[in-house]
């Protein structure tokens, strides 16, 4: 029964799992430039944005057909909204991602102030992050999506302290202060991206038990 | 406020269980829908509520249902009841008069007789069914000679003129284009400040664009009954869920 | 080929019953026409002043008489018939319960009373109204035959009109709160009157021709009846008895005409009546 309607739900689902790769691949490889310094990756990333966004465009008619045409209802319903607000958040990381890839092309010539660990730290968890919120929506997986929101907190201290260190670093020589802000930016740029998966987990636990942030949505 | 408290109402047709043990509340001036499958009882649900079922033969109820406290299986007569309790069927059944004999039938069969009376109530009717500016001119015209829409809407109109308390509506837009069957869902919504409405319908879009509280029936039972977004958004039952997504089977 | 060898049989068939019901239906026009213009011819040139004369002899073999007669005879008829026929009607119809054995039994007896040959019926007038209850050959012993004979007639035809009333009008006046009587008589009364009428008009159609029914009960004295236990003729009756002496067959054919004339009046002031019953809706 509802086979057509069926396939395009399922169809609608391995879009979203495509667009998940896609951003996955993007923070991965910006923190790989980051890491590397190197300027023709960080060039691709910022060009592939672009594919992201076809993708988040593609999907995003995709769910206004299955609304016109097959007005969904219950557990249908959810699926359908809760892919139209989570591929927002996904466009998003995808920007980030472009936007530190970016700020490494400035930086490609100059060598770091300090250590990267805990901005690698920071890129690695909000990696996991992203991963597991598309996970959870894939599997619906209520544990993995609490489990993300959670994990954000590791992201924020993570962030605090590398604040602390930058703010360190200026206050020794002045003349970090200008790559210590853009390390700084780029941090706040992970911290964003932890935030969006942090989105897309309660929009998915949305999809699953109909709350949004613990209040009925409907 | 509960309209009707409906208590371990079982009914049965000759041999057959066709309400099982049902226990609701409807609330007063809400809008309450029953959507399921044919033969699912919602029908015959709505049919005891003002006891159109007496008019079966071999037809068994037991239980309680109450209208605001009183029972209607006891002492109530039967034409007060559906005086109180009016009701709108699935096809407009205008009878072969005049539009205005129509609306004044009602009011006529419990006792009021006064020429001005019967005007005041006609044209108040009409308003409040919205249908007043396309018949004003044509009250003495055959009733017949309405369209489709038009004619549900003086049926809705007729059930008003005896001054109901509940209005009950047995999938009233099935057999009418998409115009007609907007207008009579706009006119339930204003219909709801005034009265509690309980409405049999098929079309599970209309369940949820104008009624408060759905009631999900399946083979006799009361499957889910609950806030009409909430049953909407996120059943509780896996069979209301089968069922309003379509998969039902 | 196979496929047009087929298409071209059911052409062949089509066009074979299209020729059936075109000849079926001019075949139907052609001998009511025939009929019609045969009595015409047959009988107009023998219209005179003298067969309107207000009495009988046999000089003028008037058909006044049995004009009046016939005038008088139908409506009594009905009034006693009509009532009684549609009450019953509704009973089987609204008040008894369906599969009650009582009402099969009434049901299966009309049906077989409508089968019955006039004669009987005339048989059982001429013994009981006119023997057995002493009236002698009266308008009154022929009233009542005629009233027996169309009852089963009246209560069929008035029976399926009202079943042929839907329901839903039925459940709409129940759903107002009307009662049983009045849903019965402000609607579903109304509403069935036209086919009820339909009943009615057939019946005065068996009753200005009826012959046989009449003889054995109301007698063939050719006199406009001052009071129902005299005696009296119908048309029909007077065409009868030109006919069968033999003296005034031309006559005959003149007051057929009349006949013809009086039976198409009935049944436009029947119609029109109907429309002004039930037509107002």
């Amino acid at each position: 029964m509802r086979l057509r309607f069926d396939e395009q739900l399922s169809e609608l689902n391995t879009s979203l799992i495509e667009m998940g790769a896609l951003i996955e691949r993007a923070i991965a490889s910006a923190t790989k430039v980051l890491e590397e310094q190197d300027v023709e990756t960080a060039r691709r990333i910022i060009a592939e944005d672009e594919t992201i966004d076809e993708q988040e465009r593609d999907i995003e008619s995709m769910c206004l057909k299955l609304l016109l045409h097959q007005q969904p209802v219950a557990g249908d319903l959810r699926q359908v909204s809760t892919a139209l607000k989570m591929i927002t958040d996904m466009e998003r990381i995808g920007d980030h991602a472009s936007d530190i890839s970016e700020l490494c092309v400035y930086l490609a010539d100059q060598t770091y102030i300090k250590k990267l660990d805990h901005i690698s730290s920071m890129a690695n968890a909000t990696i996991k992050m992203v991963k597991e919120s598309i996970d959870s929506f894939v599997k619906k997986d209520l544990a993995l999506a609490h489990s993300v929101i959670a994990y954000d907190d590791v992201v924020d201290d993570l962030y605090s302290t590398i604040k602390k260190e930058l703010i360190g670093l200026v206050h020794e020589n002045v003349d970090n202060g200008e790559q210590a802000f853009d390390l700084l930016q780029i941090a706040k740029y992970y911290e964003r991206i932890g935030d969006h998966a942090v989105n897309i987990a309660e929009w998915v636990i949305f999809s699953i038990t109909g709350k949004h942030k613990n209040k009925q949505v409907l | 406020m509960n309209c009707f408290g409906i208590r371990g109402l079982n009914l049965y047709y000759a041999g057959f269980h066709a309400l099982k043990d049902i226990s609701m509340d409807i609330e007063a001036k809400k809008v309450t829908a029953f959507i399921g499958p044919s033969g699912c009882g919602k029908s015959t649900l709505i049919k005891t509520l003002n006891r159109m079922n007496d008019l079966v033969e071999d037809c068994r109820i037991t239980g309680e249902v109450r209208l605001f406290g009183e029972s209607v299986f006891g002492g109530m007569d039967v034409n007060h009841l559906r005086k109180r309790v009016g009701m709108v069927f699935q096809k407009p059944n205008p009878f072969p008069m005049s539009v205005y004999d129509n609306i004044a039938f009602g009011p006529r069969s419990h006792g009021i007789r006064s020429k001005y009376e019967l005007d005041e109530i006609v044209e108040t009717s009409l308003r409040n069914a919205a249908i007043w500016d396309e018949v004003k001119d044509r009250l003495r015209k055959s009733a017949l000679g309405l369209s489709g829409g038009q004619q549900q809407r003086m049926c809705i109109a007729r059930a008003l003129a005896v001054a109901p308390e509940v209005l009950l509506m047995d999938e009233p837009t099935s057999a009418l284009d998409p115009v007609s069957t907007g207008k009579i869902e706009e006119l339930l919504l204003t219909l709801r400040e005034d009265y509690s409405i309980v409405i049999v319908t098929h079309n599970m879009q209309q369940a949820a664009r104008i009624s408060d509280s759905t009631a999900f029936l399946l083979l006799g039972d009361l499957v889910e009954y609950g806030g009409t977004e909430a049953l909407f958004a996120m059943p509780k039952d896996k069979r209301t869920e089968d069922y309003i997504t379509g998969r039902f089977g | 080929m196979n496929v047009n060898k087929k298409n071209h049989q059911r052409k062949l068939s089509e066009l074979f019953m299209a020729f059936l019901t075109y000849g079926a239906a001019a075949a139907t026009f052609g001998v009511l026409f025939f009929l019609v213009a045969f009595i015409f011819v047959k009988g107009i040139p023998h219209i005179k002043p003298s067969l309107f004369s207000l009495s009988y002899n046999s000089e003028n073999v008037s058909l006044t008489p049995a004009l009046a007669a016939t005038v008088i005879a139908t409506p009594m008829a009905l009034l006693i018939t009509a009532p009684l026929g549609v009450f019953a009607a509704i009973y089987l119809t609204e008040y008894a319960k369906r599969g009650n054995r009582w009402v099969i039994l009434v049901r299966v007896t009309t049906e077989a009373l409508s089968g019955i040959p006039s004669i009987v019926y005339g048989l059982f007038g001429s013994l009981f109204f006119v023997l057995f209850l002493g009236w002698g050959y009266s308008m009154l012993a022929g009233v009542f035959t005629l009233s027996i004979m169309i009852l089963p007639l009246i209560i069929r035809s008035s029976e399926e009109a009202l079943k042929a009333v839907p329901d839903a009008y039925r459940e709409g006046a129940f759903g107002l709160g009307a009662g049983k009587l009045r849903t019965v008589f402000k609607i579903v009364l109304p509403s069935a009157m036209p086919g009820i009428l339909a009943g009615v008009i057939l019946s005065i159609g068996r009753i200005v021709g009826e012959t046989a029914a009449l003889i054995y009960t109301a007698g063939t004295v050719a006199q406009i009846p001052a009071n129902p236990m005299q005696s009296a003729r119908t048309l029909s009756v007077h065409m009868y008895a030109l006919s069968t002496e033999g003296f005034h067959t031309d006559e005959s054919y003149a007051t057929a005409v009349v006949l013809l004339f009086v039976v198409i009046l009935i049944n436009a002031a029947s119609v029109r009546i109907s429309r002004r019953i039930g037509g107002r809706a």
